[in-house]
């Protein structure tokens, strides 16, 4: 638990960067889709969100090539569940403005209502689908 | 300067991911696992998250950030059919296979496929998402 408890705080001062930094919320599903967009009259808009993407794979890429951290054992679900659920949540995020990171941990914090709403429907949501596809249809 | 506050902001995020377990998608099933053995890490992260978020947001009151001349922060208020379906959308599939967008984009860091495969599909659902938004947008705008 020490290591959930290390890297919560370790993302908690990721978004306080982000949000002391320049005044953006850490809300990934948002910045990854934006960064994806045509470049702007400000590249700038483009080049943070692009930039803070990057950092996303070269943290966890440093911890490994230090080997400070063992890769998880892959997923054994099968290709038609993972390229589904990547549809879904990409339609999901964008259609309702976040993800855990943009509405849990920085839209809860903000103490928005959307946000606590947004994140209590997607953790209920979750449960039931783990728990249709674990325990009722297994 | 933006640039590299946005570069060292997600360098700290993927780093959290890793250290946390977060991009174990097996971890993040078993949270979400209520019938089943459940997997608490994720509520540490979140809670630990939460610790350090809570007060960095009520010090954005009568400040500004460092290297922006204000703050940029959502002003939605009202609860809506978008994001209630998008939520749960997004639930549906989290539960399906376990990635969030953070995790799944930071686990490319491992070289395989999935991650990548997965990263891709989603912004596919961006995109349809994107567009059903502009079509509903449009039909608003022509029947008022």
């Amino acid at each position: 638990m020490i290591e959930a408890i290390i890297g919560g705080l370790l993302i908690g001062c990721a978004a306080a960067c982000l949000l002391w930094g320049i005044g953006r919320v850490a809300g990934i599903s948002g910045i990854f889709w934006q960064s994806l967009q045509p470049v702007s009259k400000d590249p700038t808009e483009q080049s943070w969100r692009a930039l803070f993407i990057l950092g996303l794979v070269l943290g966890p890429l440093v911890l490994l090539l230090l080997e400070w951290h063992d890769p998880p054992p892959p997923s054994d679900a099968g290709w038609g569940t993972l390229m589904v659920a990547g549809l879904l949540v990409g339609f999901g995020t964008r259609l309702g403005s976040g993800c855990t990171s943009g509405h849990g941990i920085c839209g809860i914090a903000r103490f928005s209502g959307r946000s606590v709403f947004a994140t209590l429907t997607f953790m209920a949501t979750g449960i039931v689908t783990v728990s249709l596809t674990r325990h009722f249809f297994l | 300067m933006k640039n590299w506050v946005a570069l060292i902001s997600g360098l700290l995020f993927g780093v959290g991911l890793a250290v946390s377990g977060m991009t174990d998608t097996a971890k993040v099933l078993g949270f979400l696992d209520f019938f089943g053995e459940w997997d608490a890490t994720l509520a540490f992260v979140m809670a630990a998250g939460l610790a350090v978020t809570i007060p960095a947001y009520r010090l954005t009151k009568d400040h500004r950030p460092w290297f922006e001349t204000g703050f940029s922060l959502p002003k939605a208020s009202q609860l809506d059919v978008r994001l209630i379906g998008g939520a749960i959308i997004f639930g549906l599939g989290w539960g399906l296979y376990g990635y969030c967008p953070g995790p799944a984009v930071a686990a490319i860091a491992y070289g395989r496929l999935d991650a990548i495969v997965f990263v891709i599909m989603m912004a596919a659902g961006m995109y349809l998402a994107e567009k059903l938004i502009r079509v509903r947008d449009k039909a608003g705008a022509s029947s008022t």
